[in-house]
């Protein structure tokens, strides 16, 4: 199984930076969720998957009868999704905001921060 | 002895200007007038506590005070705030401060009503600070540090008056001059510890023959040098000195004439018992030093300003003591030290006295001033017995300089016979500069100045007239002064003992070197004007130097950094990107490849059918997201690959993953939706063929990277220690069944306020952006519509559930 998902990451990868690479803000903002879902499954694959028993200790034990999944990369990737979901939220909303004051989502036209015909410096102390 | 109070005394002579320094702009705002004489006093003190040590250090004795900071037990390179004092760490130390009180009642006076007068004691008494630590420290890296230090505080005071390109051009040159020198030493420090294993120089100092028997020996001078050169603007390092002239002239008469460039003398010193008498030492120091002593003393003659003057004058005096210390011999060495407390003592007054001039009459032009005499009765005096000193007339200090200079002159040595002949026509031409300022200013038909003259304060005249008595004072009692002060000083840099026997003594030669040196020195004043023009006519035909070097210098890097900046940071997202992926790919194939670990063709999957489904959907929603012919396509396909992302965690036994992954997946969904319908974008993508089948190539060679990765990854056994540690412990310790809850809540519940905070943070941005609206102006159909949908809400909603998780 670990096979058949790290293809499926490379993949995920590979579509993730492919958007990336656009000069357009939505595609990027598209590529931005799917390579964080990458990196997650990534997690997931490291640690090894098991089929269908949850970490969970049943009740009146106090420890799990048979091999379960590995619950520490599920607890990273609990924190990383949403902290994931929240780097999404406030993307989005700088990309909106970004199209509303600049009227553009082409990378390639937002230069206010360098823009294109900045001066040379001044040769003098 | 008791040595245990004198150690502490050594560290609150280093700190004690800088504590003053913090509390001077205080002192100047309280006590507007008298605060140079109220700050004065720590100098003073210092100068008194250095007094103390006087008995003992003439009777052999050091004294060192360390505090351990980087343990050479735990560290190979130990580092330590260590100071100790010998004969000449005492004498730099006595002139520092001792001239630095001086100083510190002069900048009162000179700078009185300055409105950064203030700032500019704070800054003098760090830099006095800095010089003491630096002649006081023991372990090399203090001492590099104070060396930097006196640096960065020289870089402040020439820079003082910001306002004007050329202080600030000064002030850069200084830093980036004596800066690269001290890189230089700094490589040379550590080197000399490589090679002798020694972090102290108390300790150094004792293994005489271990750098000269090195085969780094070389590298080590050549190093150390560079860092001594520079400071003490040894001809080609020399131009930045009289360029610094642009300084206030307090700075100029302590930094550089009495302190920071004799900074460079003290390290060639210092390091004489470890580094002196090679053949290379013998050839290098004294070929750059006569060559200075030369340059400086020419130069002087040409200038009609007279700080310039004094400038180039002290450029020569640096060479004369380079030369001399360059001769390995103990004459040469006494002499040297001779020199260098005649040279502190006339030059530090006639800094004053021009300075006295030029802020009593308005300028400081020696064409312009004249028939001072009577206006400024105690400058004169103050000029006058400097210029005595100068120009070693008897019985003054200067005298028995020169004297010990011209012991050195004897038919066996030719080398030094040159040497002296060098010394002689250099002092020759520095006294007629010197004779220039005591003279030409006061004497003469009296000239009309920019302001009235009228006599300086005494807070600015008793500094020149004390210096000036000390010379000839020093001159009365040589013998015994030689004993408690040459003797220790000239000791601790031969490494042998050194009885100076100096007295007032009439042999033929020696007189007729000193006649001769006078004879060229009163023609040279005789026909200063003619020497001028001519030295002029000469610089205007050859105008090239390093002082224009530098600015080529300068301004080469600025366009160099210019033209890397612009290389790297075009502005271009895409491209920025390409080089992260590019470098991505690299660091993803690159070990693997270096370490021979890629990993082979896995065999074929055997999974379930619902399984093949499941990673089918996945692949079927990421190839339509690129495909999507518009953009609610793409972005319900990104849905779907996300759903499929969920019900493989539920699959493979992460429920919880798989329910938050399920309600993220929605939400993003939903609110990419809702705001992206309302923005009228371009639906395709805007690439051409070449740019896709670029980006697409750089995409896939990432991706098979990370399958690489994963693979070589998955073929090692897993560390599953901490993951069984969470398991076993789960219900004992923390009660509580659902393991990867307990993870989250209990054992990284530090983590997860972060993640919480992290959330709150993002929503706030959130706020903060929609809030805000930039210039006023509206543009495009922001304008028009002004209510955003907030996606805040669904964020209270993740935190929540992430709460009832929990």
């Amino acid at each position: 199984m670990e096979i058949a998902l790290s293809f499926l990451i490379g993949l995920f990868f590979t579509v993730a930076i492919y958007l990336l690479l656009s000069r357009s803000l939505i595609r990027m903002l598209l590529g931005i969720a799917i390579i964080g879902n990458g990196v997650n499954l990534l997690i997931f694959t490291i640690g090894r998957v098991t089929r269908e028993v949850p970490p969970i200790v049943p009740s009146g034990e106090y420890a799990p009868l048979e091999t379960i999944a590995n619950p520490l990369p599920q607890a990273l990737i609990l924190t990383a999704i949403v902290i994931g979901f929240s780097l999404f939220a406030f993307l989005l909303v700088l990309t909106y905001r970004a199209y509303q004051e600049l009227d553009a989502d082409n990378t390639d036209t937002m230069r206010v921060a360098e823009p294109e015909d900045s001066p040379r410096p001044p040769l003098s102390y | 002895m008791s040595d245990l109070p004198n150690h502490h005394a050594l560290l609150l002579i280093a700190l004690a200007p800088f504590v003053a320094a913090l509390f001077a702009p205080w002192v100047n705002r309280f006590a507007k007038g008298i605060s140079g004489w109220i700050l004065a006093t720590v100098p003073a003190a210092i100068f008194l506590v250095l007094t103390t040590f006087i008995g003992d250090i003439a009777e052999g004795q050091t004294k060192s005070f360390a505090i351990s900071w980087v343990d050479g037990r735990y560290f190979h390179f130990p580092i330590n705030l260590s100071f100790f004092v010998d004969g000449l760490s005492l004498l730099f130390a006595l002139l520092i401060s001792g001239i630095g009180t001086f100083i510190v009642t002069y900048s009162g006076g000179y700078l009185n009503g300055h409105r950064h007068q203030g700032r500019f004691f704070s800054f003098i008494l760090m830099f006095m600070g800095s010089m003491l630590g630096l002649v006081l420290a023991d372990n090399i890296i203090t001492l590099f540090v104070f060396w930097e230090l006196t640096s960065i505080t020289s870089f402040l005071l020439i820079g003082f008056n910001h306002n004007k390109e050329a202080s600030r051009r000064a002030a850069i040159q200084a830093l980036v001059v004596t800066g690269g020198g001290g890189l230089l030493l700094l490589f040379g420090l550590l080197m000399i510890f490589a090679v002798s294993g020694h972090s102290e120089l108390s300790t150094l100092l004792t293994d005489q023959n271990v750098l000269r028997d090195s085969p780094f020996y070389l590298m080590i001078l050549l190093l150390v040098l560079g860092g001594a050169f520079t400071k003490s603007a040894q001809v080609p390092f020399h131009f930045w000195l009289p360029n610094a002239m642009e300084a206030p002239t307090p700075v100029s008469a302590y930094l550089h004439s009495a302190t920071m460039v004799k900074a460079g003398v003290y390290l060639l010193a210092r390091m004489s018992p470890v580094l002196n008498g090679t053949d290379q030492w013998n050839l290098i120091l004294p070929i750059f030093g006569g060559i200075t002593l030369m340059t400086g003393a020419i130069m002087a003659l040409r200038q009609t300003d007279m700080k310039q003057m004094l400038a180039y004058t002290t450029l020569g005096s640096l060479g004369m003591l380079v030369m001399l210390l360059g001769l390995s011999e103990k004459v040469a060495i006494l002499a040297a030290m001779l020199f260098l407390v005649a040279h502190s003592f006339y030059k530090g007054g006639l800094f004053m006295v021009v300075g006295a001039i030029d802020h009593e009459s308005g300028t400081r032009d020696l064409t312009e001033v004249s028939g001072l005499r009577y206006k400024l009765p105690f400058t004169f005096i103050g000029a006058a017995l400097a210029a005595i000193s100068m120009a070693g007339f008897p019985v003054s200090l200067g005298y028995f300089a020169k004297e010990e200079i011209y012991l050195l002159f004897g038919p066996e040595n030719i080398w030094s016979m040159v040497l002296v002949l060098v010394a002689l026509v250099g002092n020759g031409l520095m006294m007629a500069a010197g004779l220039a300022i005591a003279i030409k200013p006061f004497f003469g038909e009296k000239l009309e100045t920019p302001k009235s003259p009228h006599e300086a304060p005494l807070s600015m005249i008793w500094g020149p007239i004390i210096l000036g008595v000390l010379g000839f004072a020093a001159g009365f009692y040589i013998s015994d002064v030689g004993e408690i002060f040459f003797a220790p000083a000239a000791t601790a840099v031969y490494a042998k003992l050194v009885e100076t026997h100096l007295k007032l003594h009439f042999d033929p030669l020696l007189l007729g070197l000193s006649v001769g040196t006078w004879i060229v020195g009163g023609l040279a004043f005789y026909k200063l004007d003619a020497i001028r023009s001519f030295l002029r006519r000469v610089a205007n035909v050859w105008r090239w130097g390093p002082d224009q070097g530098f600015d080529q210098f300068m301004f080469g890097l600025i366009r160099f950094a210019d033209a890397v900046t612009r290389f790297f940071h075009h502005g271009r997202l895409e491209f920025y990107l390409i080089l992260v992926f590019v470098c991505l790919a690299g660091a993803l194939f690159a070990p693997l490849v270096m370490q021979d670990a890629l990993p082979n063709l896995p065999a074929f999957p055997n999974l379930r059918f619902y399984e093949w489904a499941i990673l089918a959907i996945a692949v079927i929603g990421l190839i339509a997201v690129i495909l999507a012919k518009t953009r609610l396509v793409a972005i319900v396909s990104l849905g779907i690959q996300g759903f499929a992302v969920a019900i493989i965690f539920l699959l493979f036994g992460a429920p919880d993953l798989g329910f938050t992954q399920l309600m993220v997946e929605t939400l993003s969904v939903v609110i990419l939706a809702l705001v992206m319908t309302r923005l009228h974008l371009d639906q395709r993508d805007s690439r051409v063929l070449e740019e896709a089948v670029r980006d697409g190539a750089i995409a896939i060679v990432c991706g098979f990277g990370f399958v690489a990765l994963l693979l070589a990854v998955l073929s090692v056994e897993l560390d599953t220690s901490l993951s069984e540690f969470f398991i076993e412990t789960s219900v004992p310790i923390a009660h509580g069944r659902n393991i990867v809850n307990v993870i989250l809540v209990d054992y990284r519940a530090l983590d997860t306020l972060g993640e919480i905070s992290v959330v709150m943070t993002a929503g706030i941005a959130i706020l903060a952006l929609i809030g805000i609206r930039v210039g006023g102006i509206k543009r495009g159909i922001g304008a028009a519509k002004k209510r955003a949908p907030k996606p805040r809400t669904p964020k209270k909603t993740i935190a929540r559930s992430k709460g009832a998780r929990a």
